[in-house]
């Protein structure tokens, strides 16, 4: 075992569980635990908990914390509203993606209100690194890593709020969507909200380190009926790109805008200056140098990514980021960026380690759920 | 007839050969070993080779995909592929279930007598499973 990698405080039940263990972002996690198709098919037709205290939790407070937020941010902060969550960017000045994180303006009992970013594991160094020089102009923002301190478990399928919303002093079932409250379970803090990776309702929890286990058992209890199940990084990600969400390190990074990953949608540049702003204005009056479409192999076998995009005569004029079998369509899909923004639908080509297999590009998300709420 | 896991042979890339008589002839039935289908977790896709192609050991002969990754199969002897199990594409899901019998990939003329000394038997094919990567 690799000494340098940390472990979840959710670790052991992992390794009783049987999970299969692999390192993602300088942590072990589980993988799966018994199939990724099964973990991936119980979410979307009941529900299945994800441990995703990978992920980086930074806390901000202090007065000028939604200012200084405001201007790393590509969405607005100060006028985020108390329980309100919201997607949002960091670039760096030429437009380039940092990471992709959540904002939520939260309030703990005693009345003191504060700021949560929760970002991607293998970012988290880097966004912290960031951040930390505009303290300077805001001298009484501090900023506070929890990641260490907590556990963070994502409860995702459509049955998620009905078996576990009651089990929350505030009743998640009145938790709206992109909504955030600090609240108890059985006496024990948690942050819940009702945000997701996955495509399908559910709620997401901060906990103590110490409550995750008991938690962690207690919503996979309340589930027990519905089929709940645990469910590991391998199905999080077929989730994910079934909904035509964006991964960090594949559909992002710093040498993609927000413009041409096709997140115009979290970027407010109305009157806003913010790290990357003019860059961003600049990418949309000249029109982006790529975008990001669907891809549907006309093949058995799965294109993944990295795979060349090519044109008739076999030019490359594209590259796919992400490719998966489907369990929902039964069939593969993909994800890639597309070098000419006016050719992104109709049938194109990719390379299929070799073979050259025809592709129809489509929108995204290859698949929604039937109702939002 | 039932095949019995422990009189099999195995490569250390985790194909498993059946070493059979057919009029006079050696021939090797191949497939791949449980241990690297519970590896490999929810398979997706398999390529087969075509009868009548003539395989040298440690040639890449199909590849087996999973929802997480493609892993080349590779000839555990030299010989001409006699014979391919075409029904196995269409139901990788049985293949978990019975990786000896139903899960058998191809036969194949055994074409050099010493690959066979090559391959692990059983217990040392466990052994090489049971030791971490």
């Amino acid at each position: 075992m690799n000494s340098l990698l940390q472990t979840t405080p959710l670790d052991a039940w992992h390794r009783a569980a049987g999970a299969r263990m692999v390192p993602f972002a300088g942590f072990e996690m589980p993988i799966y635990y018994r199939s990724i198709v099964a973990e991936h098919q119980a979410c979307r037709q009941s529900g299945v908990l994800f441990d995703v205290s990978h992920m980086g939790r930074l806390r901000l407070e202090g007065d000028g914390a939604a200012e200084l937020l405001d201007a790393v941010l590509t969405r607005r902060v100060t006028d985020l509203g108390l329980g309100r969550t919201r997607y949002s960017l960091v670039c760096n000045q030429e437009g380039g993606i940092l990471d992709d994180v959540l904002v939520s303006h939260l309030q703990i009992p005693s009345g003191k209100q504060y700021y949560l970013l929760v970002v991607n594991a293998s970012n988290r160094a880097k966004i912290v690194q960031w951040i930390t020089p505009h303290l300077e102009r805001f001298p009484f923002v501090t900023m506070t890593d929890r990641t260490e301190l907590t556990a963070m478990i994502a409860v995702q399928g459509p049955s998620v709020l009905a078996a576990c919303g009651r089990f929350f002093k505030f009743d998640a079932n009145r938790l709206r969507y992109y909504h955030s409250v600090v609240t108890e379970h059985l006496g024990k803090p948690v942050i819940v909200s009702r945000t997701g990776y996955t495509g399908e309702d559910g709620l997401e929890l901060i906990v103590r380190r110490e409550d995750a286990v008991r938690v962690w058992e207690n919503m996979l209890l309340a589930g027990r009926d519905a089929g709940f199940i645990a469910a590991g990084l391998g199905a999080r990600d077929t989730l994910r790109t079934e909904a035509g969400m964006p991964l960090y390190g594949h559909e992002l990074s710093e040498s993609i805008t927000p413009i041409e990953a096709g997140l115009k949608f979290a970027c407010n540049l109305d009157g806003r200056e913010f790290v990357g702003s003019e860059a961003l204005r600049r990418v949309i009056a000249n029109g982006p140098g790529r975008v990001r479409v669907g891809l549907v192999p006309n093949s058995k076998r799965v294109v993944r990514e990295g795979a060349a995009v090519l044109d008739r005569v076999g030019n490359t004029i594209g590259e796919v980021t992400s490719g998966c079998p489907s369990p929902t369509l039964s069939h593969p899909i993909a994800m890639a960026y597309i070098d000419d923004p006016n050719r992104a639908s109709g049938e194109v080509f990719v390379d299929l380690r070799g073979e050259k297999v025809p592709a129809e590009m489509t929108p995204l998300p290859f698949y929604q759920r039937s109702s939002s709420t | 007839m039932s095949r019995d896991e422990t009189s099999l042979l195995f490569a250390e890339s985790h194909e498993w050969v059946d070493v059979t008589q057919v009029d006079g002839a050696q021939v090797a039935v191949v497939g791949i070993s449980a241990f690297a289908i519970e590896q490999l977790n929810d398979l997706v896709y398999m390529d087969l080779p075509k009868a009548g192609r003539v395989l040298t050991r440690g040639e890449e002969f199909g590849e087996v995909e999973s929802v997480k990754a493609v892993s080349p199969l590779y000839a555990p002897v030299s010989g001409e592929v006699l014979e391919v199990h075409q029904d196995l594409a269409d139901h990788l899901d049985q293949l978990k279930d019975d990786p000896y019998n139903f899960g058998w990939i191809m036969k194949v003329k055994v074409a050099n007598q010493d690959d066979l000394g090559l391959l692990l038997d059983h217990a040392a094919y466990q052994k090489q499973c049971s030791e971490p990567s």
